[in-house]
């Protein structure tokens, strides 16, 4: 099934959280990538049918999502926020879930979700004592109740421990490998990077780039650089590094030495030969551009 | 009517700290009724002032606040309601099972105990018992529409709520003839005058017009909640 925005805008009052987007999502895993604040939430809400567009059309399979409650039998979502029926357990969540969708063996369906997001041990626990990550996969479990063919996923992998954001990661790229269309947001590009096969980045409101994660990947890694270094002798290492073409600039201050490298993956494989050739002992490598802003902004000048 | 909602609604309203105050209301009624019982003052004109101005003035629309606003305001605080609404189910229908929830409690938690309480003060004299219980029901389920319907809207419910209360209900219903006959706490009162054969009890409302605007409100407020949570919209932190 395919997600289909057309110039869509959305705006509160003056602000304009999402500008003239258009994008269609289809089967398999699409990242929406983008730092905070860049509208992402605003995007997902509109094709979960939580936020109608000021301008523009949201569409699933060519049927309006906005005020259309059936859109609900192809689409799961997994919100945000981490509120739950604190009082209910793991298991009468998901069943109750399984029942609103009125499936016809929803005992059968929830068994089958929990097992899917292993949380069959927990299962009979109040959902108030579980931790950020067993709710996060409760939540996963009866968005996936109705084995819908539409997955939105929220900031999915926040507040997971390392082991638990593996397994939904794997989860993830399953489903979309199955033929699942299935839409995660994230800040963070190596999340992005590991489950995705498409993806969507969303700067200030505005669709910065669309494609392979390989390409995005390599735009953003391909961008000039800058770190800061500090050694136990900056003149001498400077000395060195200048002399490979990798490093675009360097200069010498009283805080150390600062390069600005323009190809990212020779500097990295670089520095720390050339650094013991020279004799020279590292104390302090720090990037000083590595924010994601900074990171965004490059690729919207290139791409705009 | 959807069972799994009207399920998880019940648990979340008798869960909270609201059962208590459910419960503090009808019990202080129920204590002052023994109390003017035991004293020997139990005469119908104390009954009927009893009623009026606590059972229908005071308790009736604060019960109708803590379940109205209750059974959908704190889901839609914290965003929990969002996973009553990705479903396959129209909103309307969802807002229709809520307000069933929220008028069940109103006959449980307030037409029940005013009965009970009237029974214990006078018998079934002069019908006054059943007319006040009758006018507690229809009251509580319009109070229930009403503010659920204001717990859709807004996010100060509670507030908006106690104010209309107190100030509208209260003071302006009491001493404003013209505005009598557009307060709730009138209508029941009219509704238990009109059931009831006693002649300390009297209304200056008409059953028809009283009648009319209980079903009115109630239908019009569910509708408008209804079509309100079809445009339910998250707003995200951003």
């Amino acid at each position: 099934m395919n997600i289909e925005l057309t110039q869509v805008s959305r705006w509160y009052g003056n602000v304009v959280a999402v500008n003239d987007v258009t994008m269609t999502i289809g089967p398999g895993v699409t990242g929406l990538l983008g730092p905070n604040g860049a509208g992402k939430s605003t995007l997902l809400h509109m094709m979960a049918g939580f936020l109608a567009p000021s301008s523009g059309t949201v569409t699933l399979d060519g049927a309006a999502i906005w005020h259309n409650h059936e859109i609900y039998r192809s689409i799961g979502l997994v919100p945000e926020r981490e509120a739950l029926y604190g009082f209910l357990t793991g298991w009468q969540f998901v069943l109750s879930s399984a029942r609103l969708h009125r499936l016809p063996n929803p005992d059968e369906a929830a068994r089958k979700a929990l097992a899917t997001v292993e949380m069959e041990p927990a299962k009979d626990r109040r959902i108030d004592t579980y931790s950020k990550g067993m709710r996060q996969r409760i939540k996963v479990a009866a968005a996936l109740v109705h084995d819908p063919r539409v997955l939105l996923l929220d900031e999915p992998f926040n507040g997971m421990d390392p082991r638990q954001r593996m397994h939904l990661m794997d989860l993830v790229a399953a489903m979309g490998a199955a033929g699942k269309t299935i839409l995660f947001s994230s800040h963070i590009l190596e999340e992005v990077e590991r489950v995705a096969q498409h993806i969507e980045v969303l700067v200030a409101g505005r669709h910065a780039a669309s494609g392979d994660f390989r390409e995005i990947r390599r735009r953003m890694t391909d961008r000039p650089h800058v770190f800061r270094i500090r050694s136990s002798d900056d003149r001498r290492l400077a000395a060195a590094l200048i002399a490979d073409a990798s490093s675009g600039s360097v200069s010498l201050g009283e805080t150390g030495l600062e390069v600005r490298a323009v190809d990212f993956r020779r500097f990295t494989w670089l520095l720390p030969r050339v650094a013991k050739d020279a004799g020279v002992r590292l104390w302090q490598i720090s990037p000083a551009d590595e924010d994601l802003e900074s990171v965004f902004s490059y690729l919207i000048n290139r791409s705009g | 009517m959807n069972g799994v909602i009207a399920a998880i609604s019940y648990r979340a309203l008798l869960g909270r700290r609201r059962i208590w105050l459910l419960i503090l209301l009808p019990l202080v009624l129920l204590g002052l009724a023994i109390l003017l019982r035991a004293l020997g003052v139990a005469s119908e004109t104390t009954t009927i002032t009893l009623m009026e101005k606590f059972a229908l003035g005071t308790m009736l629309p604060l019960l109708g606040l803590i379940a109205g606003t209750g059974v959908i305001a704190p889901e839609i605080d914290d965003g929990t309601v969002v996973h009553l609404l990705a479903k396959p189910i129209s909103r309307p229908a969802i807002a229709r099972t809520k307000f069933l929830v929220a008028a069940s409690m109103l006959a449980l938690f307030a037409a029940v105990p005013t009965f009970v309480a009237t029974y214990l003060l006078v018998d079934l004299e002069s019908g006054i018992a059943y007319g006040f219980a009758l006018g507690a029901l229809a009251g509580g389920v319009a109070y229930a529409a009403v503010f659920m319907l204001l717990g859709v809207l807004t996010r100060h419910a509670v507030t908006i709520g106690i104010a209309y209360a107190l100030l509208w209900e209260g003071l302006v219903g009491n001493f404003v003839p013209g505005a009598r006959k557009f307060s709730i706490q009138q209508w029941a009162q009219t509704v238990a005058d009109q059931v009831s054969t006693s002649p300390f009890l009297s209304a200056d409302i008409t059953i028809g017009f009283a009648a009319t605007a209980l079903v009115l409100v109630t239908v019009v407020t569910v509708v408008a909640a209804g079509r309100r949570l079809r445009s339910f919209s998250l707003t995200g932190d951003e």
